[in-house]
């Protein structure tokens, strides 16, 4: 090689890897949280001055502390669960579904609907399964409507589903309006005395089914997506799109369908949101869950059960930094501080599990 | 009557200047082919870094000069949203995650970040009460002097602080570079095909960090402008609302384009406020007319999908990564 004392080679270059081991992979995402939390701690040192162990102690106190403060924390986990298992199938896909914020609001408003306007005219079983026909069907037609135009004209569909979520919560706020007179724009908990289409308490726990049934989602959701065809098209079309039209599967019928599932369980969450928590409407009631949940699928790596521990983990996060504010006298948007710090790590992390740093070669001719 | 019309107009130049930045930012950010969902985020940091900045200045010196109180916010808070977008920038590009998920933490991040400051920063300095820089609140509703004189047409359309008129000659010159420039037509090319363009010897790694870091100080005007202007140099938590996602409907809205963008923000600005203006009104009718945006830009995507005009689509390239070994 002639030449070869003008090539400059790079301090260092970059390759895609393959075949990095699952144990690796969840070995780098774990020096990914700590690297974060040892961030955290100089954050919180630096504008508080505390001591960031004493910090995390009260953390974990805040969801562990006692039996009530870890149902609520296992109630969170799973509505948590529930919207990211909803986004689960259309990630797979590359579609991105943002819009699940407003899917669980209007599955949640036909609940409230149906509880407002039935009020104890129905027995109480009658009235649950109208609620939780009525919020499926809800959801399907909020997540499936991006679907349609996105598999007929390839709408944009993260933008769309993104703006319905904010019509969703105009149109809470509209019937919140037309059902509360008196302009203070509050709903108040609805059938209060007769406990009208309030899910039933089991095991003595008020969000009890609330968990057994985000627990069977999670199971039916990791057999469809691993063990049935139609898990097995979703992977096809999100790997390529043209591979999947070559061996001869229908995407856009794919596509709408991902999207009927994904509507329904987000509805299925506003159902459990109303019926079963909170047993009232309001604007705020996925609170920022439609989004969580994207973070929360992604982290996972789109698999059911890591979904579990992940989720867990941000309602973990959020929990405790509302107890540490209250405890150290913060204000509680620490907590959407730490989240995003802990989330930037873990995401940043991705890429060394995908992606290889090669060093420039001391070695020339090696290879 | 007109002079209802008016100050509606007033009123809605005013609610559509920090849409507009929010916008101009995102179109840039965008026409790398970079979906910044984080600009809601960037908005707020660039609102509460110029707060921070303009209290650490108002109470540091005695008698605060009228032209610090204005240069040392605005630099504060280009800081705070250029690192906020660096951030992004960094994780999107360099380490080619995925740009929806980043975008959102982004957001919660930086209303996290303004909400806590916003609420806290007083008690760090042993006060209470709320958050009033008034001088440096003055000092950026300065308007022309003679405004005033020019009756209710200077009144509805020259009563503005500097950082107004900024948004639009910012958004005239953006659309000046993508169109009349050799950097914007490589900006373009970028965010419609990397690979093309990185092949034809364009630093694809460069314009996409500068146009994403240019484009969320851009944005970090808009959360400048509402907090300094709007308010009077007074933070409230969450008071900024949802104007980010706003910002980002009018990107969609205005086809990509900063002159109509202009336009856009300054519709959106209007029906924003609208419901206030229009008499007797019941609660129900006024968020039907607050949900208007959002369904008129749903419209916008699906007629521009639907028409498949070659330059009304988003850039190609919007939201993906770009890895030069991997084509």
């Amino acid at each position: 090689m002639t030449n070869e004392k003008h090539v400059k080679e790079p301090l260092f270059h970059i390759t895609r890897r393959t075949d990095i081991k699952p144990l690796a992979a969840w070995g780098i995402r774990l020096i990914a949280v700590v690297a974060a939390l040892i961030v955290s701690a100089l954050v919180i040192v630096t504008i508080t001055n505390y001591n960031p162990i004493e910090v995390y102690a009260k953390m974990i106190e805040g969801s562990f502390g006692s039996e009530r403060k870890f149902f609520i924390l296992l109630q969170n986990t799973a509505m948590l669960l529930c919207v990211s298992l909803a986004v689960t199938p259309a990630f797979k896909m590359k579609f991105w579904n943002l819009g699940a914020e407003g899917q669980v609001l209007v599955g949640g408003l036909a609940s409230a609907a149906c509880m407002f306007y039935a009020k104890d005219s129905l027995p109480s079983w009658l009235l649950i399964i109208i609620m939780l026909v009525t919020s499926i069907l809800s959801g399907i037609i909020w997540g499936v409507l991006p679907a349609v135009f996105k598999a007929i004209w390839r709408t944009n569909e993260s933008l769309f589903t993104l703006m319905m979520n904010y019509v969703a919560m105009q149109l809470v706020s509209f019937f919140i309006m037309v059902w509360v007179p008196n302009g203070s724009s509050v709903m108040g908990v609805l059938n209060q005395k007769s406990e009208s289409g309030w899910l039933p308490v089991v095991f003595g726990q008020k969000y009890g089914l609330n968990i057994i049934i985000v627990a069977l989602l999670t199971v039916v959701m990791f057999i469809y997506l691993h063990f049935s065809k139609q898990g097995y098209e979703i992977s096809v079309v999100g790997e390529s799109e043209n591979t999947a039209r070559y061996v001869g599967i229908n995407v856009k019928k794919v596509i709408i369908r991902t999207m009927v599932i994904s509507g329904a369980i987000c509805g299925l969450a506003g159902f459990l949101l109303v019926s079963g928590t909170n047993h009232t409407i309001s604007k705020e009631l996925a609170g920022g869950m439609g989004f969580t949940a994207i973070m929360v699928s992604w982290l996972a790596k789109f698999e059911p059960v890591m979904m579990i521990f992940t989720s867990m983990f941000i309602v973990f996060l959020q929990k405790g930094a509302g107890e540490i504010a209250t405890a150290f006298r913060l204000n509680e948007s620490v907590s959407d501080i730490l989240t995003g710090i802990i989330i930037f790590f873990i995401i940043g992390s991705e890429f060394f599990i995908n992606y290889k740093i090669n060093m420039r070669s001391k070695s020339k001719g090696a290879e | 009557m007109i002079k209802t019309i008016f100050a509606f107009i007033n009123a809605a130049i005013i609610q559509s200047i920090p849409l507009l930045y929010g916008a101009t930012g995102e179109i840039i950010t965008e026409k790398s082919g970079n979906l910044n969902l984080g600009i809601p985020g960037i908005m707020y940091m660039g609102g509460i870094s110029g707060i921070i900045g303009g209290y650490l200045y108002e109470h540091s010196v005695a008698n605060p000069s009228a032209i610090l109180c204005v240069l040392i916010p605005l630099l504060s808070s280009l800081i705070g949203s250029t690192l906020l977008a660096l951030i992004y920038s960094f994780l999107t590009i360099s380490l080619r995650v995925n740009q929806n998920v980043t975008g959102l933490a982004l957001t919660t991040f930086g209303i996290g970040i303004g909400n806590f400051f916003g609420g806290s920063l007083l008690s760090f300095f042993g006060e209470t009460g709320s958050i009033s820089l008034i001088r440096t609140g003055k000092a950026f509703k300065a308007s022309l002097p003679f405004a005033h004189k020019l009756g209710i047409f200077g009144k509805t359309f020259l009563s503005f602080g500097f950082l107004a008129y900024l948004a639009i000659a910012i958004a005239l010159v953006t659309s000046y570079f993508f169109n009349r420039t050799r950097a914007g037509l490589n900006l373009r090319a970028v965010g419609e095909n990397p690979a093309t363009a990185d092949a034809a010897g364009i630093n694809v790694t460069k314009y996409k960090y500068l146009s994403t870091l240019i484009g969320g100080a851009i944005a970090g005007l808009g959360g400048l402008y509402f907090v300094m202007d709007y308010t009077g140099g007074a933070w409230t938590n969450n008071g900024f609302g949802d104007r980010g996602w706003l910002a980002i409907a009018i990107v969609i809205f205005a086809i990509w384009r900063p002159t109509t963008a202009i336009l856009s923000s300054f519709l959106f600005g209007g029906l924003y406020i609208l419901s206030i203006y229009i008499p007797g009104l019941s609660g129900s009718a006024k968020e039907i007319i607050n949900m208007l945006p959002y369904v008129v830009t749903i419209l916008v995507l699906v007629i521009i999908s639907m028409r498949k005009k070659r330059e009304n689509q988003p850039p190609a390239h919007l939201g993906l990564s770009y890895f030069r070994e991997e084509r």
